[in-house]
């Protein structure tokens, strides 16, 4: 296993390098410009237009930029964004705290829900509890986020007034009142994408489930006098996981993405935010440091899941 | 850990190319979705539904693209039974000639996505020597950043495309593409995961003993077993692919504005929920009837197909 | 997971596009303003400095940068007003206003202009301090000029020194601009915070001009004289303010503090004003008026801002052939099959008539809540606005326009759509995503039909519509048609520049230049050439509305919409703004007060 583990992590560098050079390709070749939101404005004309471009570096075939680019990675450097002529790695720093406030809390309350629903909705398959999971889980995938986003800021923000929908990043958590604060500007976004993450892990561990509760080992198990929670806790559950582990896993990088949608609704300042506009404004150098650092996470976390197969089925041999 | 049983299974493994025709294997299957009630309500809805949209037309003679300011964002009445939207367009009409572009491009992008998952996961799974291989294109597909992919690709072929298979059918194909490859990734490492498990165990062996060869097992026997997270990402995969064939619209991707999708239409909605809550509610019911009974199928064909049941 | 990711990211493609089609839509420029109220800031104050606490500021774009030299869209210009200031403003009635660091507007009346025109002598304000609490000087004024014009900076703000040959600082109150050549256009140099940004302090930016202006870390923390200083900023994300204590009027700023939240849309903008009031002002609310309206006529929060400029929606009309063979897609060497041929103008004609402005400025603009219908290009100064368009204007018919075609020859064919000579009337329409700009394609698709066009909708989202790389974009006009906003300085010459014979854009300029419907024409041309040199008021007014009427009354340019400016929310408690439609909405932050 240790030298799987090894030899993985060494392809991991060629397959990051591809990665990379083909999300550089496609960004390159994206029409978008960092001065669009200019429109057809007469106060900006071509000769600044092209200066502009030509500050940014932009007048170099993408290939020469791309070498520029993982050369200055080499040095541990991200660049500067042309928006805000930051260091990007100063813009990501800024964001993360927000992104894992949000999605990540949002992402390990989705899990930690979704795995005993499952399991109760599989072991009472049918009951009135299944159904009302299954309903609730197909309202999730049906409506958008966007969707449930507004209509929690109609009734909670501007009906009830409870929560704010501006999500303020300069406050800070020193005292109870403060961090109610937090709870109640971050609870809105956290709901919406539990309500999906939820609904999701759910859905894939009952059918798990329902797959290995008629097997001969869980009767064998019974037969044994085994209590039945133990039964299927220890014995299904675990035999159950292999999907599970595998989105879970899938899952972790796309909360470092962030959640362009629910971010964007409650203008919480996180990474999948800071993402989605730095593409319209054509700010290579901040597309390219979250994207390179989404590969990587991929890439280790996918690693991750197949050590983890391997624990939960020691069968699994790999080569 | 409990010993996987695999008795049963190794049982009717072994019994059903010999004794079955594989006629019977569907009658089997048809014979006990049947019994499925929730099943047999969903394919009634789902039926009912394509019916609806297909057929909904040539009975309800309303058009769709009617624009009467003085109706504008009406409620149900007798004479628009649905309401209206914004510029007082009949809502009924709009979601029966909508409603078959979402539904053909929600079942067929998911087909695609799953077909290629199955596939790729499979091969990946089964043969140790593609795993590293197929797994890193795998990550690579995973961390590609649609949003731009997708600027490229109008960029680079939506007038080859429209010129190529004429405007209707280009946009679907070119919808139906996209959703399909930009989607396959999970269910490959679905399916990768339940390979590698459940190659190792006895009836695989058993069938190999007999002298089964990669590709019959690889279908009759592993495949089934792992079918419940293939019809679980393909039921979600269903309600995502509609709702997704809305925003590429929005890049210039799918079809245009004035043909009004369920998701589309949902979209537009959403700032109307307080003034005109009619206007979301419709065609959000209509996609969750649709996922949902798509799903309850799924339930019961996965049931059906159970390879532990024995009837 | 990853169904949900992809979801995700394809709503954020709605995102982007919706964002961006918006900063399109509302003002595809920077160029918003905010009108400068002499009577407050002339006037005694009825506040102290700092008597009022926190003023919230939310734009649903969100300020990345705050020099306004390196501004990549009014966020930017806009946030970096409270900090910065400009020699003079743009006042409400489009005229400069010496709200800035200028003591007065120079004027050939009190002999600031040179009667040639190419000298401006201004006069600054005596004893202003940065914020800093260092002296405010002409050299600072000059600077920023090397700096700007500097076209290594690469400044946003450039074309405002373009044919200046020097800015001099005469003694530490008086600065000298000297241009190349006459300059009808006085102001173009000093006069708007859009167009010239604000003076920034040459101690803190001496080592950012030229090459090293693209990672400097004073865009982040720019040091200026305006009423609020900065106290943090993320950038992307919310900048907070807090009074200047050297600001030169004693009494002023009446905030404490102020804070510029950034992002959203601009729907959830309209709640946070008008619904809930957490915001005491609410930037570019660009929505449908049947959103709109009723949020407004419930609240007892917040009113609307709604101000003219000079923006107007407009439909372009393409001159070159978009479908031509090869490498002549566009090309101004093509034709257009019928907007071009013999039949051009009457084509054109026929499609202008079955244009109903009405209906999308009452429905969509909520008739003078954020538009009205317009029939000029340029708009908004009255000395400038021509009445030769009105009656030209006011017929919408489609069925007349139907007839016209089909007296010229143009029949209707078993499709309903009409043809000559093999040639049918076909048209595909761009524009950018957008809800007010896809429900106006509506309804003009559905007039365009009566009259015997096909029509067939595109839309492409703002970010690429508005670049010059891609086959998509306004540039290219790879369609027949395409829909739009655009503004300009209260002076339009390098406005209507974009529809001269040498502006047109092409492969060959890779299709930077801002003619897009490639229109040529020497009688136009011919009215800019003049509107360079003549310096007579009342001579440029008739150029102005000549050129206008050639652009409207020859169809090269369908106006739709007239609309404001200034759209934005503000709470019934802000007292002290008086919008201008041609300057920063901020213009005048100074004389806020509750």
């Amino acid at each position: 296993m240790g030298r799987y583990i090894l030899r993985r992590l060494l392809i991991a560098i060629p397959t990051v390098a591809v990665i990379s050079f083909v999300v550089f390709a496609i960004l390159a070749l994206a029409p978008t410009d960092p001065l669009s939101s200019f429109g057809a404005d007469p106060r900006v004309p071509p000769e600044v237009r092209a200066a502009i471009r030509t500050s940014l570096g932009l007048d170099d075939p993408w290939p020469v930029r791309y070498v520029k680019w993982v050369t200055s990675l080499a040095q541990g450097n991200f660049g500067f964004s042309f928006m805000s002529h930051s260091p990007v790695i100063d813009l990501l720093k800024q964001r993360l705290p927000n992104t894992l406030a949000v999605v990540g809390v949002a992402y390990i309350i989705g899990v930690v829900l979704a795995i005993p629903i499952g399991m109760i909705s599989a072991v009472k398959r049918y009951s009135l509890f299944d159904h009302f999971a299954t309903t609730f889980a197909f309202v999730g995938f049906s409506v958008p986020t966007f969707f449930t986003g507004i209509l929690l800021i109609i009734v909670f923000s501007i009906n009830l007034r409870w929560f704010p929908f501006i999500y303020d990043s300069t406050l800070v958590i020193h005292d109870l009142s403060s961090f109610l604060d937090q709870v109640k500007q971050s609870i809105m976004p956290i709901t919406v994408l539990a309500l999906f993450d939820t609904a999701t892990i759910a859905r894939y561990t009952r059918a798990e489930m329902l797959e290995h509760l008629p097997l001969d080992y869980v009767r064998t198990a019974r037969s044994k006098g085994l209590k039945e929670q133990a039964v299927v806790l220890q014995h299904v559950l675990r035999n159950s996981l292999i999907p599970v582990v595998t989105l879970v896993a899938l899952g972790v990088p796309t909360v470092f993405g962030g959640a362009i949608v629910t971010e964007q609704i409650f203008r919480v300042p996180g990474i999948g935010e800071l993402l989605v506009r730095s593409i319209g404004d054509g700010d290579t150098p901040v597309v390219t440091a979250i994207l390179l650092i989404f590969a990587v996470l991929v890439v280790l976390f996918n690693l991750f899941a197949d050590i983890l197969y391997a624990v939960l089925d020691p069968r699994i041999k790999y080569s | 850990m409990a010993a996987p049983a695999t008795q049963l299974t190794t049982g009717r493994v072994l019994a059903s190319p010999i004794v079955r025709p594989s006629r019977s294997l569907w009658k089997d299957a048809w014979w006990q979705f049947r019994r499925h009630r929730l099943a047999m309500v969903s394919l009634g809805t789902l039926i009912f539904l394509i019916v609806f949209t297909l057929l909904g037309p040539l009975v309800y003679h309303t058009k769709t693209d009617i624009i009467d300011f003085t109706l504008s964002l009406k409620g149900p009445s007798s004479e628009h039974l649905l309401g209206t939207d914004d510029l007082g367009r009949d809502l009924l009409a709009r979601l029966m000639f909508g409603g078959r572009i979402s539904i053909a491009v929600g079942i067929f992008s998911v087909i695609l996505a799953i077909t290629l998952g199955t596939t790729i996961g499979a091969a990946a799974g089964f043969f140790s020597r593609l795993d590293n291989p197929l797994m890193r294109l795998t990550d690579l597909f995973l961390s590609l950043p649609v949003l731009p992919l997708l600027l490229v690709i109008i960029y680079l072929f939506r007038d080859t495309l429209r010129a190529t298979f004429g405007a209707e059918l280009g946009i679907f194909l070119m919808i139906v593409g996209v959703i399909g490859v930009l989607n396959w990734m999970p269910v490959a490492r679905l399916v990768r995961a339940q390979f590698l498990s459940l190659k190792q165990k006895e009836f695989v062996e058993a069938a190999r003993s007999v002298g089964a060869k990669n590709g019959r097992i690889i279908v009759r026997h592993i495949l089934p077993n792992a079918l419940s997270p293939i019809l679980v990402a393909a039921t979600i995969g269903v309600g995502g692919a509609i709702l997704t064939e809305s925003t590429l619209s929005f890049l210039g991707l799918g079809f245009p504005s004035d043909v009004p999708t369920w998701g589309r239409i949902l979209y537009d909605a959403r700032n109307y929920l307080d003034i005109a809550p009619h206007w979301a509610i419709f065609p959000g019911l209509l996609i969750f009837l649709t996922v949902l009974s798509i799903n309850f199928i799924g339930d019961g064909l996965r049931d059906a197909l159970d390879p532990r049941k024995t009837s | 997971m990853r169904w949900r990711s992809t979801l995700a990211i394809s709503f954020s493609a709605v995102i982007l596009a919706a964002a961006c089609a918006q900063t399109g839509t509302p003002s595809t420029s920077p160029g918003q303003s905010a009108g400068g109220s002499p009577a407050a800031s002339g006037g005694a104050a009825a506040f102290k400095r700092g008597d009022g606490g926190q003023l919230n500021i939310l734009y649903w774009q969100a300020p990345t940068i705050l020099n306004p030299h390196q501004a990549t869209g009014t966020k930017d210009s806009d946030a970096s007003r409270l900090i910065l200031e400009p020699l003079a403003s743009y006042g409400p009635d489009g005229k400069p206003l010496a709200n800035g660091l200028a003591a007065e507007i120079p004027t050939v009346a009190n002999g600031e202009v040179s009667a040639d025109f190419t000298t401006v002598t201004w006069k600054l304000r005596q004893g202003v301090k940065w914020s800093d609490g260092t002296a405010f000087t002409a050299d600072d004024v000059a600077f920023t000029f090397t700096y700007v014009a500097d076209a290594a900076t690469a400044a946003t703000t450039n074309s405002s020194t373009q044919g200046v040959k020097s800015v001099v600082a005469k003694d530490p109150n008086t600065v000298v601009v000297t241009y190349d050549a006459p300059n009808p256009n006085v102001y173009q140099y000093g006069v708007g915070y859009v167009s010239n940004g604000g003076i920034l302090q040459k101690a803190q930016y001496a080592g950012c001009a030229g090459a090293k202006a693209k990672d400097c870390p004073a865009d982040l923390k720019p040091i200026g004289t305006g009423p609020y200083m900065l106290d943090t900023f993320k950038p992307g994300d919310v900048v907070t303010y807090k009074a200047n204590p050297n600001f030169r009027d004693p009494n002023k700023p009446y905030f404490k503090t102020v804070q510029l939240k950034g992002g959203g849309d601009a729907e959830s903008s309209a709640r946070a004003v008008f619904q809930t009031g957490d915001e005491d002002y609410s930037w570019n609310l660009q929505v449908a008026a049947n959103i709109l309206q009723p949020m407004i006529a419930a609240s007892t929060k917040g009113k609307m801002l709604s101000v003219y400029g000079s923006s107007v929606e407009r439909i372009l009309i393409n001159f070159a052939d978009p479908n031509a063979a090869g490498d002549l897609r566009g090309e101004p060497s093509t034709k257009h099959p019928f907007f071009n041929g013999p039949d051009g103008l009457l084509v054109r004609k026929a499609l202008a008539m079955a244009t109903d402005r009405q209906t999308v400025a009452n429905q969509l603009y909520g008739g003078g809540l954020t538009g009205k219908p317009g029939c000029n290009i340029i708009t908004g100064v009255p000395d400038f606005e021509s009445t030769a368009t009105t009656s030209f204007c006011a017929a919408f018919d489609p069925v007349a326009a139907g007839k016209m075609l089909d007296d010229a020859g143009w029949k209707l064919g078993s499709d309903n759509i009409r043809a000559k000579n093999g040639i049918k009337l076909k048209l595909t329409y761009n524009t950018t995503v957008n809800a007010v700009r896809q429900a106006t394609q509506a309804i003009m698709k559905t007039n365009w039909e009566k009259a015997g066009f096909s029509v067939t909708l595109l839309q492409t989202p703002a970010a690429t519509f508005f670049t010059n790389t891609s086959p998509d974009g306004a540039n290219h006009f790879w369609s027949d048609i395409e829909m739009f906003t655009n503004n300009s300085d209260p002076d339009p010459t390098s406005y209507l520049d974009g529809w001269t014979t040498k502006q047109i854009a092409q492969k060959s300029n890779g299709w930077q230049l801002g003619n897009y419907n490639r229109y040529s024409d020497p009688t136009f041309d011919g009215y800019v050439t003049q509107l360079r040199t003549e310096t007579d008021p009342a001579k440029r007014a008739t150029l102005i509305k000549q050129a206008n009427d050639n652009l409207i009354l020859n169809v090269v340019i369908i106006p739709i919409v007239t609309r404001t400016q200034v759209t934005s929310g503000i709470s019934t408690t802000i007292k002290g703004d008086t919008p201008t439609g041609w300057d920063s909405e901020m213009y005048n932050i100074a004389d806020w007060y509750k």
